[in-house]
């Protein structure tokens, strides 16, 4: 609860600016509409949740949002700057970890931060990359290869990497997928502590709804491309007449319509 | 330019270079088998040759250059690839870098790779063939600057297709200068070639380099003109091979082929 007032403080201080909005944004493939009409923002200091069953059009929106993906239609804005037409100050605001897109498995976990810190041109690399291994309790696989590491160590790098550049904008995909119970605690509560101290706002995605209540602030469940719901995590079950979030996220998996009547 | 993110293109290469003994040596392997080969064959040759003309220095020659081709291009492809096969894409371009300095950092990658072969494959020719090139350096290095122009060119082109068509199109991209080789005499005078194939030869650089280069191993003249036609030709091609990539690039992004590249879905 006092988690939840001092992120909320936060929220409001830095307000003034969302470090992501989303407009209108769609995409459409062929004859599928993939993402439709979606629009949403996250301050910095806040956690969002995009939810959804698979299919639902949440990577869809992830890659848009990266700029890997062209949208057909509508605007993403990184802290104020277009993706589309200011890419590479918009791209360098943000970073991101997901389960699907690995790190170069033949690079040390040194090598790699290196790489990505000179993509990002971070400043004080050398420096910088210390810190992050600190942080991330990786300094004794600094000179490790990442493909030989466990999913769990490989997930801590991913971690490191999307850290490197202080994002305004940090993007997680199921970022304690592959942890043990202890090391997702203390990474939620890192992730957690990142966006407490103002440092940026963060994108999560996540199918461990017991975790969604724990660090997400506000929730967006996306269904068949288009956003179905939006709320606090915590309130949200009970306006839909739920017994938790999990339950909720089955309903907008297998009867998405019983919730916008 | 931002050169940051360049020289992390340049250096992610690198860094699996000298970290695998495997990589580095391929770099030469290949290439030294080939001038030890061509150098005894050359030199059997000589022995029925003309004399005054030296069999060995020509083909030899010929080779090297024609691997400094090859290696920029396969190098190109390399470093293009190693982000496919390590699964490694959408890190690579959802970050700020742009398309001119990741372009930059595989040419960099792929010249000094290149740049590594042809001296290495000049020592072994001089060492075992005792073959002299210091004398014609300058125009060497004309010709290394024209094929460099050209070689990248193929592996833009070669990495535009595997872009488009998806990994498996490696098996494409990989033979283009194997399919290029006859047409541009890189062995033999292009006057050999029936019409049509002259034609051809006449729009590629290459050939030009290596009437060149026949010229001056036999102490003949340079022919400048031509040469300024093989640059010509190599910065148009080399310009209309970047806009095809970052064509391909910008089809890449709209279809969501750099999201599922591995998928082979497009």
């Amino acid at each position: 609860m006092k988690g939840r007032v001092m992120s909320n403080r936060i929220i409001c201080y830095h307000s003034l600016m969302p470090v992501l909005e989303v407009k209108n944004l769609t995409k459409e493939y062929a004859d599928v509409k993939a993402v439709s009409d979606v629009s949403f923002k996250v301050e910095r200091g806040e956690i969002l949740g995009l939810l959804g069953p698979n299919g639902a059009g949440k990577t869809t929106t992830i890659n848009m949002i990266l700029g890997v993906l062209e949208p057909t239609s509508g605007l993403v804005t990184i802290a104020e700057h277009d993706v589309a037409k200011e890419r590479r100050i918009a791209l360098s605001k943000t970073n991101f970890a997901a389960v699907y897109a690995q790190l170069p498995s033949n690079l040390t976990v040194y090598q790699c931060l290196r790489v990505f810190g000179l993509l990002y041109s971070v400043p004080n690399l050398a420096v910088r990359i210390d810190e992050v291994m600190e942080e991330f309790d990786l300094e004794r696989f600094s000179s490790t290869k990442i493909g030989v590491l466990s999913s769990g160590e490989q997930t801590r790098v991913s971690l490191a990497k999307a850290m490197l550049n202080a994002p305004s904008l940090l993007l997680l995909d199921e970022p304690t997928a592959s942890l043990d119970p202890s090391t997702a605690r203390d990474v939620r509560e890192r992730i957690r502590g990142y966006a407490l101290a103002g440092k940026g706002g963060i994108l999560w995605t996540s199918h461990n709804m017991h975790e969604v209540v724990e660090v997400c602030d506000r929730v967006l469940f996306l269904s068949h491309g288009e956003v179905l719901l939006e709320g606090d995590p915590k309130a949200l079950p009970a306006q839909h007449e739920k017994k938790d979030l999990e339950e909720l996220f089955i309903a907008v998996a297998r009867e998405p319509l019983s919730l916008t009547e | 330019m931002n050169f940051s993110p360049a020289y992390a293109i340049f250096l992610r290469y690198w860094y699996l270079l000298v970290s695998t003994p495997q990589r580095f040596v391929q770099i030469f392997i290949w290439s030294t088998f080939d001038i030890v080969l061509w150098g005894f064959v050359t030199k059997y040759l000589g022995t029925f040759g003309i004399s005054g003309f030296n069999f060995t220095a020509l083909l030899l020659g010929s080779l090297i250059f024609w691997q400094f081709i090859t290696r920029i291009q396969q190098g190109f492809i390399m470093v293009f690839l190693e982000d496919s096969w390590t699964r490694n894409f959408i890190n690579i371009f959802a970050s700020p870098m742009t398309i001119v300095e990741y372009l930059s950092g595989i040419v960099a990658s792929s010249l000094a790779t290149s740049a590594m072969a042809i001296i290495f494959g000049a020592v072994v020719a001089s060492l075992l063939f005792g073959l002299w090139f210091p004398p014609f350096v300058v125009p060497f290095l004309v010709f290394a600057v024209i094929l460099s122009l050209f070689a990248i060119t193929l592996g833009m082109i070669s990495s535009a297709i595997v872009l488009r068509l998806g990994p498996t199109a490696e098996w494409f991209a990989w033979p283009i200068p194997a399919v290029i080789q006859p047409i541009v005499g890189v062995f033999y005078p292009v006057s050999v070639l029936p019409a049509w194939a002259q034609t051809i030869a006449k729009l590629m650089p290459p050939s030009y380099i290596f009437e060149n280069l026949r010229a001056v191993l036999a102490g003949r003249e340079i022919l400048w003109g031509d040469l300024g036609i093989a640059f010509a030709l190599s910065a148009v091609y080399i310009a209309c091979a970047a806009f095809l990539f970052a064509r391909t690039y910008s089809w890449a992004l709209r279809t969501g082929a750099i999201s599922r590249f591995g998928s082979e879905s497009f």
